[in-house]
């Protein structure tokens, strides 16, 4: 019986009909293009009116194949499936066609662009001919979680889990959780202390019966999918034993080796060679830092084990691999900053007085080395003038394109505590002035008040060579003041430089393992970038905080939150359906010649030695195709891919070279 | 409208990067040439060498595949395979007589939205450049043409290995 095809192009609005004569082409198809039953077009195909279509028409018309030229299946496809399974047709006889994004969106030309309409929808319908009715697989959904990345993100996501009953394993790579927030004084816009935030969250994760917390380790493997992940956790050697270390911190005190601290004090402080992070870090478990301890370096000194009285010192402590299975994973693994030592101009690393943002933060932060005291590199002298230069390595197409989102607001911030703390004349060199979150503006005109002067220009220059008189011993800062539109010199005595949010250096290799990828910048991809910002690409992994783009705490927060309630929706629901496109073998046809074998990544295809042939392991099979375009015998059939639909699909894709060679119409496909 | 020749190409895109650098193209408005009709296949390695060929014979000017960078495969290393098959498909159609150059493999993450379109443009204009394809004028019995089939047979006889 020949096939009934419901063919039905969208306008999209103006966003298709704009560019291909969307009637033209449904005319067309109905007129030329064999087994077509019913061709239309409509405004909104996605809108509940045009899924109402499909499906009176396939009641009515009695269709048995749907082809719907639209947007990129990657967006609703799922809408028009389940249009059909609404009328009782096998979802997996619907094809999709883009004919927006890759079609009217690119196109030029009217013309050409109609005529590739026209291609697609031929490819469309030879194809959908073909397709063969589908059950998606069913796989129960592990109601573990995995988050990486202890920071406020993944912390409010871990809580939100756990809170609700679900396992929680929450993976953090430093020794302690609570990531950069851990190292803030105060948070805009409400100066509220960060600490006094933070720590309680981070004490409540690690004491919740629900959460399991690895610190010190990372994520080194994953396999499986959505549901059921199987991940490799390294829990590197802390030279600690957990279980009885009681956090006295007798081995730091005694430890005579004195190290400076480049992680949490940003080379501002010192810490020991055994040590925490921070004094309430979690867990308040000390790790040695082999690389600067005497006994590992020198094979002298342990004092440390001395000093502890529980007996928890392990010099010999191997690293740990950890083996879990979790059904969905969230990333939450934040930002690093810029290195502001790229921009030489600047003189970080170079002139004394020039500080990153980070290390002004742990300045002003009464736990940071210096008590909370803003003083200059000398360690006692208070600045009398302060300049904050905004946008470093942000907004700049040598470095980063994109806004950091969030330095304006900790600029403003600075500005308030330095006034505060010291009464100095602070000045902020913006190039445009970003506070567009609740409460933010209120916070820039309380600052302009507070008498924080705002020069509007991007920093030329920052020297120590003094040209005119009042600059010896200063740090002079060159800028075009773009509102007076002159050149400024300011001499100042110390300088912040407002570094940028970069994505974390390992961001696409941990990508990567989990299969989601990254925009060109680095941050993690959204599966849509409006309407699913914490989803992606790859089912049952999500992404939270600053690791998805520049951010402040509270879109951290709310994006942690929704992560966890997309994975309690699916543990609600308990099962989750994957696409049924897998691989199978005919074993009747199979030779044996194993060539299929080492094809397959996911060592799914087994070769039963006893019958000579080979088989797919269907739970292991992730349906890439692979095997099946390299079976000599094409013995091998790829689900919804196999070679027949493949093969119309070019044949229909096609249709007016062969129509212009005259081998037959399009009507033969 | 001018006469200019306007290839027809066919392109092979994988679902997980280059399918979505596309869409990005879309999305981001990068005008492109028109003549790249892309089919959806999960990954660059399930393109079967035979489909460029069919693709071909049936009337396409050129062939485009594209997947994900090499080591970003969504299935690991699958467009590994793809490289290995698409040096044997440029061999098999220098046998033919054909010029390999009608087929060409490309990676787009999926954030190379203006990159696929650029290589999209570069490839439309060299096969614009070479000219409709007529396969059957191209075909006759050659010696140096059959012996360059032998050859590419031997050299590729590593990728046709059977495990141990
Ligand atoms: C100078 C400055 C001041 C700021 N002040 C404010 C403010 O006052 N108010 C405000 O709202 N925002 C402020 N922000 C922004 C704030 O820092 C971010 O919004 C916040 O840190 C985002 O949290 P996060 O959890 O996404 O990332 P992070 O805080 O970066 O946490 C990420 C965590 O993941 C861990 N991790 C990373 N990679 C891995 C891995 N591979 N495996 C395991 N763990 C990993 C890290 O160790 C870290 O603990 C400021 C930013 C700067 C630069
Ligand atoms: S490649 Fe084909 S014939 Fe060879 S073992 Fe695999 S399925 Fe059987
Ligand atoms: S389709 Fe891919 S994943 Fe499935 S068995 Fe074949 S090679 Fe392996
Ligand atoms: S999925 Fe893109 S090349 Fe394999």
């Amino acid at each position: 019986m020949a096939e009934r095809v419901g063919v039905y192009v969208c306008h999209c609005g103006s966003n298709i009909a704009g560019m291909v004569d969307c009637e033209a082409v449904a005319r067309w198809a109905k007129e030329n293009v064999s087994d077509v039953a019913v061709s239309r077009d409509y405004k909104f195909m996605c809108s509940s009116l045009g899924q109402a279509m499909i499906e009176e028409d396939i009641r009515k018309e009695g269709l048995t194949r749907v082809v719907v030229a639209a947007c990129s299946p990657h967006l609703h496809e799922k809408t028009f499936r389940r249009a059909c399974s609404n009328a009782g047709l096998n979802p997996y006889l619907m094809q999709m066609c883009n004919i927006r994004e890759h079609v009217s969106w690119v196109a030029q030309e009217r013309d050409p662009a109609t005529e590739k309409a026209k291609s697609l929808i031929s490819a469309a319908v030879a194809r959908v001919k073909r397709q063969e009715p589908l059950e998606p697989m069913k796989v129960g959904v592990n109601p573990r979680t995995l988050v990486v990345g202890g920071g406020i993100a993944g912390l409010q996501a871990t809580l939100e889990l756990a809170d609700a009953g679900y396992p929680v394993v929450l993976v953090e790579r430093s020794p302690s959780i609570g990531g950069h927030m851990a190292q803030f004084d105060k948070t805009f816009p409400t100066l509220d202390c960060s600490a006094c935030i933070l720590t309680p969250k981070m004490s409540e994760a690690y004491q919740h019966e629900n959460v399991t917390l690895y610190s010190y380790a990372e994520l080194e493997e994953v396999s499986g999918s959505v549901g059921a992940f199987k991940v490799r956790i390294r829990k590197r050697a802390r030279s600690v034993r957990e279980d009885l270390c009681t956090g006295c911190g007798a081995c730091i005190e005694k430890c005579p080796r004195k190290v400076v601290d480049n992680d949490f004090e940003v080379g501002l402080g010192y810490r020991k060679a055994i040590y925490m992070p921070f004094p309430q870090a979690v867990p308040k478990i000390p790790v040695i830092d082999r690389e600067n301890c005497t006994w590992f370096q020198r094979g002298k000194c342990r004092v440390c084990e001395k000093m502890c009285q529980p007996g928890a010192i392990d010099y010999d402590q191997q690293d740990e691999i950890i083996e879990l299975d979790v059904g969905n994973i969230i990333l939450a693994t934040g930002w690093k900053l810029f290195d502001c030592r790229k921009i030489p101009q600047y003189g970080y690393g170079r002139l004394a007085n020039v500080f990153t943002n980070m290390e002004f933060e742990r300045l002003c932060n009464a736990a940071g080395p210096t008590s909370g005291k803003i003083v200059l590199r000398d360690g006692k002298t208070e600045p009398r003038s302060v300049a904050i230069v905004h946008c470093v390595g942000s907004r700049d197409k040598n470095h980063n394109e994109h806004c950091s989102a969030v330095c304006c607001m900790a600029a403003l911030k600075f500005g308030h505590l330095v006034l505060e703390k010291t009464g100095a004349e602070v000045y902020s060199f913006y190039i445009d002035m970003r506070t567009n979150q609740k409460m933010y503006e209120e916070f820039y005109c309380r600052l302009l008040e507070e008498g924080m002067h705002f020069i509007r220009g991007r920093v030329a220059e920052i020297t120590d060579a003094a040209r005119m008189p009042g600059e010896e011993g200063k740090l002079i800062i060159q800028c075009e003041d773009t509102l007076l539109g002159r050149q400024r010199r300011i001499p100042v005595d110390m300088v912040i430089l407002m570094g940028a949010l970069e994505p974390q250096a390992d961001a696409k290799e941990l990508g990567l393992k989990c299969g989601i990828s990254c925009s060109m910048a680095g941050w993690y991809t959204e599966r849509h970038p409006k309407l699913d910002p914490v989803a992606t690409m790859t089912d049952g992994v999500f992404v939270a905080g600053a690791c998805q783009g520049a951010k402040d705490i509270p879109a951290a927060v709310a994006q942690g939150a929704a992560a966890a309630a997309r994975v309690m929706g699916m543990i609600t629901k308990g099962t989750v359906e994957i696409e049924p496109v897998v691989a199978s073998i005919d074993e009747e046809g199979c030779s044996g010649c194993r060539i299929c074998n080492n094809m397959c990544p996911y060592n799914a295809i087994e070769y039963d030695a006893g019958r000579n042939v080979s088989r797919v392991i269907t739970a292991l099979c992730k349906g890439c195709g692979t095997c099946v375009a390299a079976c000599p015998a094409g013995v091998i059939t790829g689900s919804h891919f196999n070679n027949e639909q493949i093969g119309a699909e070019i044949e229909g894709i096609l249709w007016d070279a062969r129509a212009a060679a005259g081998r037959g119409a399009a009507a033969a496909v | 409208m001018s006469e200019a020749f306007e290839p027809r190409i066919v392109g092979f895109l994988c679902n997980w990067c280059s399918y979505r650098a596309a869409d990005l193209a879309g999305i981001s408005r990068i005008k492109h040439a028109p003549n790249v009709r892309i089919i959806r296949v999960m990954c660059s390695g399930r393109v079967d060498p035979s489909f460029v060929l069919k693709a071909l014979a049936l009337g396409a000017d050129g062939v485009m595949v594209a997947g994900c960078h090499p080591g970003e495969c969504h299935y690991i290393e699958q467009n590994y395979k793809t490289i290995r098959r698409y040096g044997m498909l440029k061999h098999t159609l220098k046998a033919f007589g054909l010029e390999d150059d009608r087929v060409r493999l490309i990676w787009a993450s999926a954030a190379e939205g203006q990159q696929l379109a650029e290589a999209i443009d570069r490839f439309v204009q060299d096969v614009r450049r070479l000219g409709p394809l007529n396969w059957p004028r191209f075909w006759n019995e050659d010696p140096a043409r059959l012996a360059a089939v032998e050859k590419m047979a031997a050299e590729h006889a590593e990728a046709m290995e059977v495990p141990a």
